[in-house]
């Protein structure tokens, strides 16, 4: 069973080292820039078949995994404390398997996997969105002749984020955590011909590593104070509350950058100079999604620190409203997507950050049905209690949590997976109006709806879901979250959740005026300058410069190739209906049970509210952005309120300017010191040397100086 | 068994020796014979880790010893008078060191039958690199104190004409400050070696580490550590005793740089593994927080210093001073997981840094140059073998996970988490912190150098023809065989779009097979891939696998620090 697992992840691993090395071997010439044409389209067909084929076989076994009725080991007491997750109706059990122990001298390192309900549910996500890129990939990057290398690269990616699903030790989490950055470096920097895009690709890598040293740091934390750096024993540990504290505000680090989180958002736009099939896997669906997962992981713990959660819901709730202002203002479709990515992964935050509650609140979300159990005071989570074996010391928080309710990470993950696909879906999409359009840029899209029929059904199912409107998956998963957090409680939560519901109204605006500008209003021919031209401000810092708009591809004609629709098609199933299916997976009984009504209309309303708005303004011209409504917030909305130029000037000027200061001072003090205590010896040389003058005279005058001298000592000590 | 380890000395001194015959005076012969006695010497070596490998008790009274103690030893009477002895042996703190040095001066050897470096005189090159082979090992494998030092100095005087002779246009001052620093912090070893004879009265290194420092007073054990530490430090390099390494790199041939960087560094930290901290543990705690204050600094230094590099060579050569800070932070701890870090980085530093001047010096070779300015970027399109393995290299280097590099920097962040026992946690969970934003800073200057130098289009500086012409046998062999590829890169490359790289490469390859470029540059020769590949399996074998290498050490250290080890 736990092969299973490793096979999940080795499968896609195999796969890249073998596009990576094999590929081309036999196609032609050794040598990566010598072969012809022919030859570098058959590396191209071999990479793609052992890409595809490792996607498809790692997403069978998931399947295969996800439908057994339960995993081996029982859950309970002895596996996971503080009772089973909200995943346990999904997927009892759990397996878990340690290749071997390496001792550090310290605490060892076991090279552990685990799957459990929530590693499966997440380990869908990631192996069917790989899948569905890999596919599109091949239509998308038809011609290109690095193509071995891209496909190899997502396959290591794939791997490395099912890694970190499955984990089983810390360490190893950190392994894969790491290895997803410097993919995403690997292929945000794919088309490295171009500056720009080199800079965003290292922007993003150290961001991420930024927070990802916190993130080493938590797990210090956590692994010193539980003796073991396995997750299960972590969980189980009895430790203090200030130690908790510490260690999930440093995980929290690791999570701001992985997750595009305030203040580490910054790397995200820029990434979408990469090519858009990876905007989708990466950007959208699986690598940032790799913060909210941990946390979902270590979950307990985070309860256990409360200041921790109220930290996560400050910057969730700055996050999400910033960020689809900035969504808002932008021009470039991708950089859309990506601000309303760091705003949808804000809302799983300020999930999490919300906690979990009693089920007071929370009843017409959570069915109650077969979830009914007593909670002892002390344990403090999760609804499979009634076994009342659970045993649970030292970290629960200081509220008493019990009846079947949704928590925090329930809402969260839900959030997670229906937005993972009508993302990925819409940047696929992008990826099909990019192609064709030959531009990122909206001002030069529009009317495209009767040129790309399928891509305009399938991106206004993606646009919906995002916008949270009925029936697609959005609506029940934002609901979801809202609830959650309008019924949670603690100091910052009023702003958390009137920041949510704002956003709601800001999603709906920007969503419906991507719509807009791309699919209605007049065709724009190529090459016709912007309406709109914002006044470009000056961009001297090199990090943070991108480049908008690098077409990936020239528009060929009419709708995208075939292996490009097909994942659309499949991505937009579950985009449309994975709501309806959440309550099976949840365990909650019937279809619309898991929804409160009420706040569900109050959301649906705020939603329309924003996207009537920008509908009545695009009505009255539909040649000028909508984004106008902003008035002079507009520029400030685009620039993403300055955070980068602010970096800019507080950290990365500095820096450079003190490694200048640093290779002046080497030379000139360190060295210089060297180099003069070689002068001064070879001075002082001089000094004696001018006693060897080769005068006699003063040879034999100082020998007869030495006698004398002697002889009055040797008469003053005889005496 | 214990005569394997006197033929580990042996062999690369007879083959010096054996190199003044006049029948090496044919050109080539004396670089394949160098390779054939380097190549002995490894074989030798993994020999050795095979006896390594046998259960404890096994391989005859040479062996013995605790779990974790000394092998395969070797003891023989050498100055009766003074009481000095041959002592050699290995163990897991030796034994990877070992291996690494066989294995860098075997693909030195290799890189050298194809690539040799502009100065000429291949059998005293060859000679003096097996000179510098006996000395290395020599001084990994020595168990009495004096042979050590003895070892140690013998090192010096090769390393010295390596840079003097074969170097670039700087080489006699760098060659000269080289050996003066090196000297002087080897006369300050000297004295402390000596102050623990004093103290001790014997020089046996088995029999001091037992003693744990026994019977020495702290104020002596002090004095010794301050100055065997410097001695060492000179060697490592610590800050701010470093500013000879970036001149002796930079002006270093090849072969010199990567055994420079590969091995001569770690005899510094192997010196505090073997002789500082276990024979003078009170000394060791007394001055540990100011090991550990100077090796961050020295990681945010070195790092800072590589930001504002242009030189590729300089600024590999500063990474270094970062990348041994982190040995050098390990060490401080005084923990056996600080110890098995700093004796993973040290290996993995070595295979890493090998590499990496490897390849710059490939590219000084096709380029003529290792500035960055005057690179202009683009050699993933030019050379896209070359780019690749330079960028596979700098993400080794920067310490990602699941390569060799990550897991030094790992362990010794995590001992400066929770130092030994009496030291100051406040302090060392600072420069946990510092360390941890020097990772940040290594990655930054390593991705900095690869988007300057393989990412973008190549713009040919004004004077490269010439210059890819005149550099090195591969420059020149390329002009003769690569005539079309020449023009159809330069003709493409005048142009300066985006496709001029493509066009270069699809021109270059119809006649000239392997030899397939623009202007003259050659992607990686297959000389040069298999002097490369081995470095390239075993960082991603000790990345993926670090048991592997923690495995052999862990029992060492834990003899090092373990309650009071057997006396057999």
């Amino acid at each position: 069973m736990i092969a299973i697992v490793a096979l999940i992840i080795l499968l896609p691993f195999a796969a890249a080292v073998a596009g990576l090395l094999g590929a081309k071997v036999g196609t032609g010439r050794r040598g990566g820039g010598s072969r012809t044409e022919s030859s570098g389209a058959a590396a191209g067909r071999r990479a793609a078949w052992f890409a595809i084929t490792a996607a498809a076989a790692s997403a069978v076994l998931t399947l295969w995994l996800a439908l057994r009725p339960a995993l081996d080991l029982p859950t309970g007491a002895a596996s996971r404390p503080g009772g089973a997750g909200f995943w346990d109706s999904f997927l009892p059990g759990r397996v878990e398997g340690a290749l071997t122990l390496i001792e550090t001298g310290s605490l060892p390192i076991s090279v552990s996997l685990r799957g459990d309900g929530l590693s499966v549910l997440t380990g869908i996500l990631v192996v069917m969105v790989a899948l569905a890129v890999q596919v599109y990939s091949v239509g998308y990057m038809r011609g290109e002749p690095r193509y071995p290398s891209y496909s190899a690269f997502i396959g290591l990616f794939t791997s490395a984020m099912l890694l970190v699903v499955y984990a089983g030790d810390l360490i190893v989490l950190y392994v894969g955590w790491e290895i997803m950055g410097i993919c995403s470096y690997l292929l945000i920097g794919h088309w490295w011909e171009d500056r720009a895009n080199s800079r965003a690709a290292v922007k993003a890598f150290l961001v991420t590593r930024l927070g990802d040293v916190g993130f080493l740091f938590g797990i210090f934390t956590l692994g010193m104070a539980a003796g073991s750096f396995r997750i299960d024993d972590v969980l189980r540990a009895d430790i203090p509350t200030g130690t908790l504290i510490a260690a999930t505000l440093l995980l929290l680090m690791g999570v701001a950058g992985k997750s595009a989180q305030v203040p580490l958002q910054t790397w995200l736009p820029d990434a979408m100079a990469g090519p858009t099939p990876i905007s989708a896997l990466i950007h959208a669906a699986t690598m940032v999604a790799a913060g909210v997962f941990v946390v979902a992981r270590l979950y307990p713990l985070f309860l256990g620190a409360r200041p921790t959660l109220d930290v996560l819901a400050v910057i969730a709730a700055i996050g999400m409203l910033g960020a689809a202002l900035a969504a808002l203002a932008q021009d470039d479709l991708k950089r859309v997507l990506a601000y309303s990515t760091i705003s949808q992964l804000a809302y799983m935050a300020g999930a999490l950050a919300a906690g979990v509650r009693g089920a007071a609140g929370l009843a017409g979300l959570s069915g109650l049905s077969g979830l009914s159990g007593l909670s002892g005071p002390d344990v403090p989570y999760g609804p499979d209690l009634s076994e009342g074996d659970v045993v649970f010391g030292g970290i629960g928080p200081p509220g008493v949590h019990g009846l079947g309710e949704v928590g925090g990470d329930e809402a969260a993950i839900f959030h997670l997976l229906s937005h993972g696909a009508f993302k990925a879906l819409l940047f696929l999409c992008a990826g099909a109006v990019i192609h064709h359009a030959g531009s990122n840029l909206m001002s030069r899209m529009g009317g495209l709806r009767t040129a790309l029929p399928v891509t305009f059904w399938t991106m206004t199912i993606g646009f919906a879901a995002l916008m949270g409107l009925p029936p697609a998956s959005g609506f029940f998963s934002k609901n979801a979250v809202i609830s959650v957090i309008e019924d949670s409680d603690g100091v910052v939560q009023p702003f958390l959740y009137g920041s949510a519901l704002l956003t709601v109204g800001v999603t709906g605006a920007y969503a419906t005026r991507a719509w807009l500008r791309t699919f209605f209003g007049p065709a724009q021919p190529r090459g016709e300058p912007q309406p709109e031209p914002l006044p470009e401000e000056p961009r001297e810092e090199p990090l943070t410069e991108v480049l908008p708009g690098t077409a990936a591809h020239v528009s060929d004609g009419r709708e995208a190739p075939r292996s490009m629709l097909w994942p659309i098609g499949v991505l937009a199933v579950p985009a449309l209906l994975l709501g309806f299916t959440w309550p099976w997976v949840a365990g909650r009984g019937v279809m619309g049970s898991g929804v409160g009504w009420g706040s569900a209309m109050i959301d649906l309303v705020v939603a329309l509210l924003g996207a009537g708005i920008v509908y009545a303004l695009w009505r009255g011209d539909p040649v000028r952005d909508p984004a106008r409504l902003l008035g002079p917030f507009r520029v400030p909305c685009e620039r993403a309120f300055y955070v980068d130029t602010v970096y800019a000037a507080l950290v990365a000027r500095p820096m450079l300017r003190l490694a200048r200061g640093v290779v002046r001072a080497d030379e000139r003090v360190i060295d210089g010191a060297v180099r003069g205590s070689g002068r001064a010896a070879i001075g002082l040389s001089g000094v004696v040397r001018l006693v060897q003058n080769g005068n006699a005279q003063l040879y034999v005058t100082g020998l007869v100086a030495g006698l004398l001298l002697i002889a009055v000592a040797a008469a003053v000590v005889l005496a | 068994m214990g005569r394997l380890l006197i033929a580990l000395v042996a062999v690369p001194l007879l083959g010096a020796a054996a190199l003044t015959m006049p029948a090496f005076r044919t050109r080539g012969r004396a670089v394949a014979f160098g390779t054939a006695v380097s190549g002995l010497v490894l074989a030798l070596t993994l020999a050795a880790v095979a006896a390594f490998a046998l259960p404890y008790g096994q391989d005859g009274p040479t062996g013995g010893g605790p779990d974790g103690g000394m092998r395969l030893q070797t003891d023989l009477p050498w100055i009766p008078g003074l009481d000095l002895r041959f002592h050699l042996g290995v163990d897991g703190i030796s034994l990877p060191l070992v291996v690494l040095t066989a294995l860098l001066t075997f693909l030195c050897f290799v890189h050298l039958t194809r690539h040799p470096p502009a100065g000429g005189r291949q059998r005293a090159l060859v000679c003096t690199l097996l000179v510098l082979e006996v000395g290395m090992i020599g001084t990994f494998l020595a168990l009495d104190l004096l042979l050590f030092f003895v070892f140690f100095e013998v090192v010096l005087v090769p390393m010295y004409f390596v840079i003097a002779l074969w170097g670039g246009t700087e080489r006699r001052a760098a060659a000269v400050k080289f050996i003066l620093y090196t000297l002087l912090g080897s006369a300050v070893l000297l004295i402390g070696l000596l102050v623990v004879w004093a103290q001790a009265g014997t020089l046996d290194m088995v029999a001091l580490a037992e003693r744990r420092g026994a019977g020495m007073p702290r104020s002596a054990q002090i004095l010794a550590f301050l100055a065997i530490g410097a001695g060492l430090a000179v060697k490592t390099p610590m800050w701010p005793l470093h500013t000879w390494l970036p001149d002796a790199h930079t002006e270093a041939p090849t072969v010199g740089s990567v055994l420079l960087a590969g091995v001569l560094l770690k005899m510094g930290s192997y010196g505090f593994a073997r002789v500082a901290i276990p024979m003078l543990p009170e000394g060791a705690a007394a001055l540990a927080p100011w090991l550990g204050a100077l090796a961050v600094v020295g990681i945010i230094y070195g790092s800072l210093a590589c930001l504002a590099q242009r030189d590729i060579k300089r600024m590999i050569a500063y990474s270094s001073v970062g990348h041994m800070g982190f040995v050098l932070l390990g060490f401080a701890t005084l923990t056996p997981v600080g110890m098995n870090a700093a004796l993973f980085g040290n290996v993995a530093h070595g295979l890493i840094t090998g590499l990496l001047f490897f390849l710059v010096g490939a590219v000084k070779e096709r380029y003529g140059t290792a500035d960055m300015a005057r690179l202009g970027g683009g050699m993933l399109g030019r050379m896209p073998h070359l780019g690749s393995l330079l960028t596979f290299a700098c993400i080794a280097s920067l310490g990602l996970p699941g390569l060799a590099g990550f897991w030094g920097e790992m362990l010794a962040l995590l001992g400066a988490f929770r130092p030994a026992a009496g030291l100051p946690r406040p302090l060392f969970l600072v420069f946990m912190a510092v360390g941890g934003a020097g990772t940040v800073l290594t990655a930054a200057y390593f991705l900095r150098l690869l988007s300057r130098v393989t990412h973008g289009v190549h713009r040919a500086a004004p004077s490269e023809p010439e210059a890819a012409a005149g550099h090195g046998v591969v420059g020149a062999r390329a002009v003769e065989q690569g005539v079309p590829a020449r023009t159809a890169g330069e003709a493409a490359g005048i142009g300066g779009d985006e496709r001029a790289g493509d066009a270069g490469e699809i021109g270059g390859t119809g006649e000239t097979g392997q030899v397939g470029g623009t202007g003259g540059a050659v992607d990686v020769t297959a000389r040069e891939w298999a002097a490369w590949v081995p470095l390239v399996v075993l960082i991603v074998l000790l990345g993926l696998w670090p048991k592997t290498l923690l495995a052999v050490t862990t029992p060492a250290v834990q003899a090092v620090f373990g309650p009071g080890m057997v006396v057999p």
